[in-house]
């Protein structure tokens, strides 16, 4: 699938602003007034920049009103409207919090918990896909929800529960890259179940329908970069989990070494949400013969 | 509605018989002229005169070969378009309403006043039947020719896909899957037809023809025949016949 910039940029900035209203939710760190305003701003700012960033991937923006319509069946509107009322939510417990000096717990916890179910909203738009096996299962909710959860850690200075969450994400990251080379084989989907020839022996594709590029090619049989994705792997754990953990672990954890760690965490996370898009197969590369 | 409904009146869609079709790619260009004249936006092309074109189509063709070990290969030409699957994925993810499947004939159509141009829909499509226009920023995809086959300002015969009406090789048939006496019910039952992915579950409501046993596939080509000499006379001759008994 095509790695576009807006999807990525829109997936981990608006994680770690819910992963960071969860904690904030559940009155962590103990702060109040404007340093209470100041984390709470960050949260808002960055559910709001990823939200925005997300319309930049539509081809036809002005219709996107109707996007909250129709969440008895789709999860693309269900994260709309679940994104929308827990910056609602989460609006009205902050400023209370901040500015009256009154944090209302109960509605703190409502916020953490619509932060959370909006990062797993966000999750199933693509866990939901039988069209693109290595999204198709239960790891690709678990592993929005820990990189959201471990980043709001990092932001709200919570290293114990950080650490904690940084080797969650390691033990299921690498589970779910290994399952995942496996899962286009093991969804029983080939260039013979797609042609339905497979009767008639071993199918290749002769001709292409065209012979210049299209849609299906560029958004969904996307391979370019391909080669590096082993070497990108390692990188991005490292990034990501690794080095943030060991400065956790090594470190007397200052000013100076959390700014180390959020940036190492940001860009190993940007390289995952690569990978995440392009290494993902989609069926319809079997009528090209591609995967 | 993004709700699938549980059951449609009719099941109008495609018979493609794969025997038949001979790659001409017909069916493509009429289909992209009827739907850039007609039914919503324009089908649009980016660089159609430069050296990187591209452009939407709702049906495409393409070109298989099929090879069993020591046999000889068959090509298989291979018309893809919407199947417009009775469970059809792409329905439910559709955020604004914008894409729907037709109670009464089970046609899956996107409403392009509503469509946000997501692609969303693209990706839940195992078959690559619809795309994003580039131009229009709307989901494009095939209609049925919904608008010709209601048409009653068109002549009767021409109340059919186009794609149906234009293919010369007769490898496209339309109709009714719902009722077991249409042509391509009957079609469907003689001659094997089949779904594509059906491990997807999308249950498509077009089904495709297998090509027919081919009648020497399986023994490759025709036995070589064996060096034959002409009878020869005189000298030569009585040469090779004493040499044969030696
Ligand atoms: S072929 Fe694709 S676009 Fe057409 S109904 Fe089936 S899933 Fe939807
Ligand atoms: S591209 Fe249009 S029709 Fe397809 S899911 Fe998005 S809004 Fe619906
Ligand atoms: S039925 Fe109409 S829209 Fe669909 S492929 Fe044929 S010509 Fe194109």
């Amino acid at each position: 699938m095509h790695p576009a910039p807006s999807v990525i940029i829109f997936s981990t900035i608006s994680g770690l602003g819910f992963g960071l209203m969860l904690f904030l939710g559940l009155g962590l760190p103990d702060v109040s007034g404007w340093v209470a305003a100041t984390f709470a701003t960050v949260a808002l700012g960055l559910a709001t920049i990823g939200l925005l960033a997300s319309t930049f991937h539509l081809g036809n923006p002005k219709n996107a009103i109707y996007a909250f319509s129709q969440w008895q069946t789709s999860w693309l509107s269900r994260e709309g409207i679940m994104a929308v009322l827990t910056l609602a939510v989460f609006f009205i417990y902050a400023a209370l919090w901040a500015f009256m000096d009154n944090r209302i717990p109960m509605l703190g916890y409502l916020a953490s918990a619509m932060a959370m179910v909006t990062v797993f909203t966000t999750s199933m738009i693509y866990a939901q896909l039988k069209t693109v096996p290595r999204w198709n299962t239960a790891v690709t909710p678990l592993l929005f929800l820990l990189y959201a959860s471990a980043g709001g850690a990092l932001l709200s200075n919570q290293m114990t529960v950080a650490l904690v969450l940084l080797g969650l994400i390691i033990a299921f990251q690498a589970m779910a890259w290994l399952q995942g080379d496996t899962a286009l084989e093991r969804s029983g989907s080939s260039i013979e179940s797609a042609t339905g020839l497979g009767d008639l022996g071993k199918v290749r594709l002769l001709e292409k329908p065209h012979s210049g590029e299209n849609y299906l090619l560029k958004e969904m049989v996307y391979v370019v970069g391909r080669k590096h994705a082993a070497k990108l792997r390692v990188l991005a754990l490292v990034l990501v989990a690794l080095l943030p953990a060991l400065l956790i672990l090594l470190t007397d954890v200052n000013h100076v070494i959390v700014a180390i760690i959020m940036l190492s965490h940001i860009i190993g996370l940007f390289a995952q949400r690569w990978l995440f898009f392009a290494q993902a197969e989609h069926v319809v590369g079997l009528y090209y013969d591609a995967r | 509605m993004t709700q699938l409904p549980t059951s449609t009146e009719k099941k109008l869609g495609l018979v493609i018989d794969l025997d038949t079709c001979v790659g001409c790619h017909a069916c493509v260009i009429s289909c992209k002229g009827w739907n850039t004249n007609e039914y919503g936006a324009p089908l649009s092309d980016m660089d159609a005169y430069g050296g990187d074109p591209s452009g939407t189509f709702l049906n495409r063709v393409h070109t298989f070969e099929a090879k069993q070990e020591g046999c000889a290969s068959q090509t298989i030409h291979f018309p893809k378009s919407c199947l417009h699957c009775e469970d059809a994925p792409c329905v439910p993810v559709c955020p604004t309403g914008a894409s729907y499947k037709r109670e009464e004939d089970g046609i899956v159509l996107v409403n392009e006043d509503k469509c946000m141009g997501c692609g969303l829909c693209a990706w839940a499509c195992p078959y690559g039947a619809r795309e994003l226009d580039e131009m229009a920023g709307v989901m494009k995809k095939c209609t049925l020719c919904v608008d010709r086959i209601y048409n009653e300002n068109l002549p009767e015969e021409d109340r059919i896909p186009s794609c149906v009406r234009t293919c010369p090789a007769g490898a496209r048939h339309f109709g009714d899957f719902a009722d077991p006496e249409s042509n391509v019910s009957k079609l469907v039952a003689e001659r094997g037809g089949m779904d594509l992915m059906p491990e997807q579950g999308t249950k498509p409501v077009n089904k495709y023809l297998p090509p027919r046993p081919k009648a020497d596939v399986n023994g490759t080509q025709a036995p070589a025949l064996e060096a034959q000499s002409e009878e020869i006379t005189g000298f030569l001759g009585w040469l090779d016949r004493t040499l044969e008994k030696i």
